[in-house]
């Protein structure tokens, strides 16, 4: 399946700071074909450093999407029957628009000017986006940890646009413990004087305090029994541990892909991000919701522990919501969701199937 | 064995009669759901909007993958998230034995199960139940039958408490197996289903 991403400019969007970001760029891929009926369309939500190149290889990187195992023909998201979307989140830096994107205004890049965004907005720009596709009604809605919240904020905010949500290895509201890491991510580039209060396209950009931010973001992605099993106390070199070297590879990489200052506003926007926000419970939030729902955690996340997921599942079993809940058994920790792929399109697959079967 | 009077689906001859008893279209929540065979039939065949309970992790794979909305949880738990008259049927079946908190998990199906003017099944004190085998629980099972036993002679259980015709609480299909083997006519097998099977039916 070969792919290419695909650029959309809409006029305006709102924000909730009360800002408005005209024009607004939005990076997209699709698969599958869309039907007659326009009623068997996915929305793929990335995590926090993904983009809209989910499935299939990149017609000019030939780089394969980051949940490739997952979508395509005869996969858990099988593009012989749907038609799947995937774009890149506001905020961003691989198409959609984001700090590093141009101020028309100015003509130099936004920076630290871009004004803040959050959840909602993104998942505001994703519905621009299916609305254009022509698509009144989507059949679901899916992603993993910061996927996973827009997954949710979808079915808040659009109750009547999807048929079903799947948050996967998420929460509706950070713990102090998931703020407290992306604080140390954001210090550390805040940090490298590089950074240079935001101002360093068209300069050397901040790749060490970066670097330093993937790095802490890696170990909390694993567990400490997939570390051991990955790396043990093996050395790479006289003076390196197995993991040092892993973790400085990864830093090194993420620096060549991903830009500082959009690490900073989208860490701000899933922090922010609460559905119980101004409402007395998240029983309150799940008012209304018309879509069914598929909750997956992992036993080993403790990022996104598995009781988040659960206190999602109660809130909505409270309100007779309809809702499959599976806790998988997992070393991985969170990278658990990108590693079970055998037991998700297992359950992603029954779960959609007669989600259509009900819509058809 | 009671294939000659006790029909069976999907290999099981308390399906057959919850299958019978569960009209379409109805909220049926099934509390121990395995791997969610009964909801997908019901779901397919009676357009049932259905919903599965189930501890074990591999069969609530098993039923998501078929399509049932299954809450990977214990019994006692997932009761208590759910409001008052949430469906109109609660199904419990060969499941009772494996709870900790038995009249809880009882009071708790009566409260989500839906109150509604019904026929409502003959509620037979298990004692009662022709040719109940409780009295003489199987050697290996004698700690759970006891426990059944206590649960016949609770006022839950007896119609009568009840202002108005009672919810049916029948007990579990392991032990009630053994009276519906031996029965000889459909009438028996009728009696069977409300000992098989915890059916929330109130009016």
């Amino acid at each position: 399946m070969i792919t290419e991403t695909q650029i959309v400019q809409f006029d305006s969007i709102a924000l909730d700071c009360g800002s408005t970001l005209a024009p607004v760029d939005v990076a997209y891929e699709t698969y599958g074909e869309l039907n007659a009926r326009k009623n068997n369309a996915i929305l793929v939500l990335h995590a926090f450093t993904g983009d809209a190149h989910a499935a299939g290889t990149d017609k000019i990187t030939g780089a394969t999407g980051w949940w490739d195992s997952m979508i395509g023909p005869g996969k858990g998201f099988d593009t012989d029957k749907y038609f799947v979307i995937c774009s890149n989140i506001l905020g961003g830096c691989r198409g959609t628009s984001g700090p590093g994107s141009i101020n028309p205004e100015t003509g130099c890049p936004y920076a630290m000017s871009f004004p803040p965004v959050t959840i909602p907005d993104m998942v505001r720009l994703q519905k621009m986006l299916v609305d254009h596709l022509g698509i009144e009604r989507l059949l679901a809605v899916a992603g993993g940890s910061m996927g996973a919240m827009q997954a949710l904020q979808w079915a808040v905010a659009y109750p009547d646009a999807v048929a079903a949500s799947i948050p996967i290895a998420g929460t509706a509201r950070h713990s102090p413990q998931q703020i407290a890491f992306n604080e140390v991510g954001r210090q550390a580039i805040m940090a490298d004087l590089d950074w240079n209060e935001g101002d360093y396209y068209g300069k050397r950009p901040p790749a060490r305090g970066l670097a330093v931010a993937r790095m802490v973001g890696h170990i909390t992605y694993m567990s400490d029994a997939s570390m051991r099993e990955k790396f043990g106390r093996r050395l790479r070199d006289q003076d390196q541990f197995e993991v040092e070297s892993y973790l400085r590879y990864r830093g090194s990489q993420f620096v060549d892909r991903f830009d500082a200052n959009s690490y900073l506003y989208i860490t701000k926007a899933m922090d922010y991000f609460d559905l119980t926000a101004g409402r007395p419970s998240l029983s309150a939030a799940f008012d209304g919701v018309k879509s069914r729902f598929l909750v997956i955690s992992f036993s080993s996340d403790w990022l996104y522990p598995s009781y988040q997921s659960l206190d999602v599942v109660r809130a909505l079993r409270g309100r007779n919501c309809d809702v499959a809940y599976c806790d998988l058994p997992s070393t991985y920790g969170h990278d658990a969701f990108l590693v079970h792929v055998s037991e998700q399109t297992e359950l992603v697959r029954g779960f959609l199937a007669s989600t259509f079967r009900e819509r058809s | 064995v009671s294939e000659a009077f006790v029909p069976k689906l999907l290999g099981r001859s308390d399906y057959a009669i919850i299958s019978a008893i569960i009209e379409p279209k109805a909220r049926v929540l099934d509390l121990g759901c395995g791997e969610g065979e009964l909801l997908a039939w019901l779901a397919e065949n009676k357009r049932v909007d259905a919903r599965g309970v189930e501890i074990e992790g591999s069969k609530v794979r098993q039923a998501i993958s078929r399509g049932v909305s299954v809450f990977h949880s214990d019994i006692e738990d997932a009761l208590a998230d759910l409001p008052d008259q949430a469906f109109d049927y609660v199904i419990l079946s060969q499941t009772l034995q494996e709870s900790r908190a038995p009249l809880k998990v009882l009071r708790e199906m009566l409260r989500v199960g839906r109150q509604r003017h019904r026929r409502v099944p003959q509620l037979r004190p298990l004692e009662r139940a022709p040719g109940a085998s409780v009295h003489r629980p199987r050697a290996q099972n004698q700690a759970v039958s006891a426990r059944l036993v206590r649960f016949a002679q609770h006022p839950l259980l007896h119609r009568r408490r009840f202002r108005k015709p009672g919810p049916v609480a029948a007990l579990d299909h392991r032990e009630a197996h053994l009276p519906a083997r031996r029965a000889a006519d459909h009438a028996a097998a009728e009696s069977f289903a409300e000992v098989a099977v915890f059916l929330v039916r109130s009016s």
